[in-house]
């Protein structure tokens, strides 16, 4: 079950659509881990996909490093912030604020327009 | 809107809902290059990812240091995950993923529900 989990999350990276918005609620659902396990999964299981995809990008200088840079610098700020805040929550609680952001996600995947994206594995 | 300002808040609120709920941050990322910094798609797409690998580490160490890990389920989805990568880029070549996609989104929005009520 785990390992199918893994599976289509990987299939839904691997098409541009964030794994994570698949994988998160799976396994919450399938497996019932608390929140924060199911979170700490797909932050881990992003690290390597995001390190090949990485080298792939600037290798082929797709990436813009002026743009990068000073949104780094600010959302290393916003992780830690983010990240403390849902260490200080219940699970049943970040599990219901997960919810609602999925919501919108969904809905928004739902009516946007769908475009020519390419392919790249987005947290 | 300055471009520094512009910057900054795409930082901040990329980096607090990722590390808020984990996931998310190229969701976010993504259309906020292409429609803030009119970035072309490929661009942000490229750029997302080098944003977001630092931000995750971040968010990790500190999910991990707070003991919120369990390195056997862990393993485990990674190992479904490489499977699935290579069989969705595969599967990108041959079939659009507009179909897909919607039944994803609808997936998205029952799960949500399920975890809200």
């Amino acid at each position: 079950m785990l390992f199918l989990i893994g599976l289509v999350s990987g299939i839904v990276s691997g098409m541009g659509i964030g794994g994570g918005t698949i994988l998160i609620p799976a396994l919450v659902l399938f497996a019932k881990p608390d929140q924060h396990i199911a979170q700490s999964v797909n932050l881990i299981f992003f690290i390597p996909t995001a390190v090949v995809a990485l080298i792939i990008h600037i290798k082929n200088r797709r990436i813009d490093f002026k743009t990068a840079i000073p949104i780094v610098v600010f959302g290393i700020l916003g992780a830690f912030i983010g990240s403390r805040f849902a260490i200080k929550l219940p699970g049943s609680v970040l599990k219901k604020y997960f919810g609602v952001f999925l919501l919108i996600l969904g809905i928004y995947e739902m009516i946007r327009k769908d475009g020519k994206k390419s392919a790249g594995s987005n947290n | 809107m300055s471009k520094y300002i512009k910057l900054m808040l795409i930082g901040l609120v990329t980096g607090l809902a990722n590390g808020l709920f984990g996931s998310g941050g190229g969701t976010i990322a993504v259309p906020a290059m292409i429609l803030l910094l009119k970035k072309e798609d490929h661009i942000a797409h490229a750029t997302a990812i080098a944003v977001i690998l630092p931000l995750t580490v971040v968010s990790a160490v500190l999910y991990i240091s707070n003991s919120f890990i369990d390195w056997g389920l862990t393993v485990k989805v990674i190992m479904g995950g490489i499977v699935g990568g290579y069989i969705g880029a595969k599967l990108l070549a041959k079939c659009p993923s507009r179909i897909l996609r919607k039944i994803f989104s609808l997936f998205m929005i029952a799960a949500a529900i399920r975890m809200i009520l």
